[in-house]
């Protein structure tokens, strides 16, 4: 036997379950209980850049949609600065959550479209957002990203997107864009899965 | 220059994306192998929060949505450490948690099992961890509650629990069990767990030095995050 190393381990995950909203978004639960419910706004009333709305259903493996899910959006302002590792505008949180409708699963949100972003190795990242769902029957929140389909050149030098070995899986990452609306489906599982990643 | 990494996140510890008896997740597990990414400036940032974000009773269940009433229910307080894997606490991060009221109903429009709802129970909370990673929360036990999986499975108490750290690769939502309760073997939720020493940290430990005599009884509960390292030559080029 090795001297014992010192790490803790990290808490197992579980399922956000099917209430998820009473933590996370209780006005969707149907109720008011705090002042202020966070990530309702994620680019605030300052932000510099294309005010841009993205559309889109996360659909499960038999294509119904998955009306319970809770996404969280992290992202960049329109010079690629996260909050926190730089100077950004007053009121730009870059993280927001989003719900769907639940009867038609259908979620909608406002942002600023964000800029590029330095990556590992000094190579810029293309235009994306973070995105992190949870959901009844996701027994652990699946990472994923949405790039923009007006970025075509960014996109092809994109380094995350490039580590897609199957070349026609880069298409689940990026968003048809259709003026400033960009429409966004999620495929947990199936044919055309999202790719998700182990970040 | 240096730059902060995460640890690997260790996957044997925690649920597979697919589990069979946990039936819900048979249609909503991604089937392909997730794609490793080393983490960019995307994963590292997070959001933050601070004391304009929430109000003084966030924390506190019993009184946050009562309307003229206490709810009904043992009263407990839960409490503990934010952690990360180096076992440093993760100070001024945002813990959120919610729960089903004493008798197992959620105050939600989805739910619709037949125990009522607590006129005075919301049932959720949120507060910011302190400078030493701490946090405290006073609610009700949650009651169990049937769910449909197999005709007659049951949930074991439990507190819904998010929490964030500083980085948004860190962010994890569990849920905290109690000491002692016989549904935790029985729950295919649970069971998603493979390692048993993995689920013995989702159970809140009877902290009898930290119930209030008279008033409310104490478990513990610390939540690990992924551990956070510097890395040097962030930039270097690839290959060297
Ligand atoms: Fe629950």
């Amino acid at each position: 036997m090795a001297q014992p190393l010192p790490y803790l381990k990290e808490s197992p995950s579980q399922t956000a379950g099917p209430y998820v909203h009473i933590g996370l978004a209780p006005g969707d639960a149907g109720f008011d209980i705090y002042a202020q419910e966070l990530g309702r706004d994620i680019a605030g009333p300052n932000a510099a850049g294309t005010p841009i709305t993205v559309t889109g259903t996360v659909t499960d493996g038999t294509g119904a949609a998955v009306k319970d899910v809770l996404i969280e959006v992290w992202q960049a302002n329109a010079a690629g600065i996260y909050p926190g590792a730089g100077k950004v505008e007053e009121g730009f949180r870059g993280w927001g959550r989003v719900v769907p409708d639940f009867d038609t699963g259908q979620f909608r949100f406002d942002t600023v479209k964000p800029g590029p972003v330095m990556g590992r190795n000094a190579r810029p990242m293309a235009p994306h957002l973070n995105l992190w769902l949870v959901a009844r029957g996701l027994n652990i929140g699946l990472n994923t990203r949405m790039y923009f389909g007006d970025e075509a050149a960014a996109n092809a030098a994109d380094p995350v997107l490039n580590l897609i070995e199957q070349t026609h899986r880069r298409a689940t990452l990026i968003a048809r864009a259709d003026g400033s609306t960009y429409h966004f489906d999620i495929r947990l599982q199936g044919e055309a899965e999202t790719v998700f990643f182990d970040v | 220059m240096t730059a902060t990494d995460l640890y690997q996140r260790d996957r044997t510890r925690h649920p597979p994306a697919l589990a069979p008896d946990y039936k819900t997740s048979v249609a909503r597990s991604p089937r392909l192998p997730l794609l490793s990414l080393q983490t960019s400036a995307s994963e590292l940032t997070g959001p933050t929060f601070g004391h304009n974000d929430i109000a003084a009773l966030d924390n506190d269940l019993i009184r946050n949505y009562a309307h003229g009433g206490t709810p009904i229910g043992e009263r407990i307080i839960v409490h503990g450490r934010v952690l990360d894997e180096n076992a440093r606490p993760v100070p001024h991060t945002l813990v959120e948690i919610w729960q089903a009221n004493a008798g197992g109903r959620y105050r939600h429009k989805k739910d619709s099992y037949l125990a009522p709802i607590d006129p005075n129970f919301g049932g959720c909370g949120r507060t910011l961890t302190d400078e030493n990673g701490y946090y405290v929360f006073r609610t009700i036990k949650p009651g169990a509650y049937p769910w449909r999986n197999w005709v007659n499975n049951w949930r074991p108490a439990h507190i819904h629990v998010s929490v964030f750290g500083t980085a948004f690769a860190q962010r994890l939502i569990t849920q905290m069990y109690f000491e002692g309760d016989p549904l935790i073997a029985k729950c295919p939720i649970v069971q998603t767990i493979p390692d048993p020493r993995a689920i013995d940290q989702l159970v809140a430990a009877l902290d009898m030095n930290a119930s209030v005599p008279l008033d409310a009884i104490a478990y513990k509960f610390d939540i690990v995050l992924r551990g956070t390292r510097s890395t040097y030559f962030e930039n270097r080029p690839e290959g060297n």
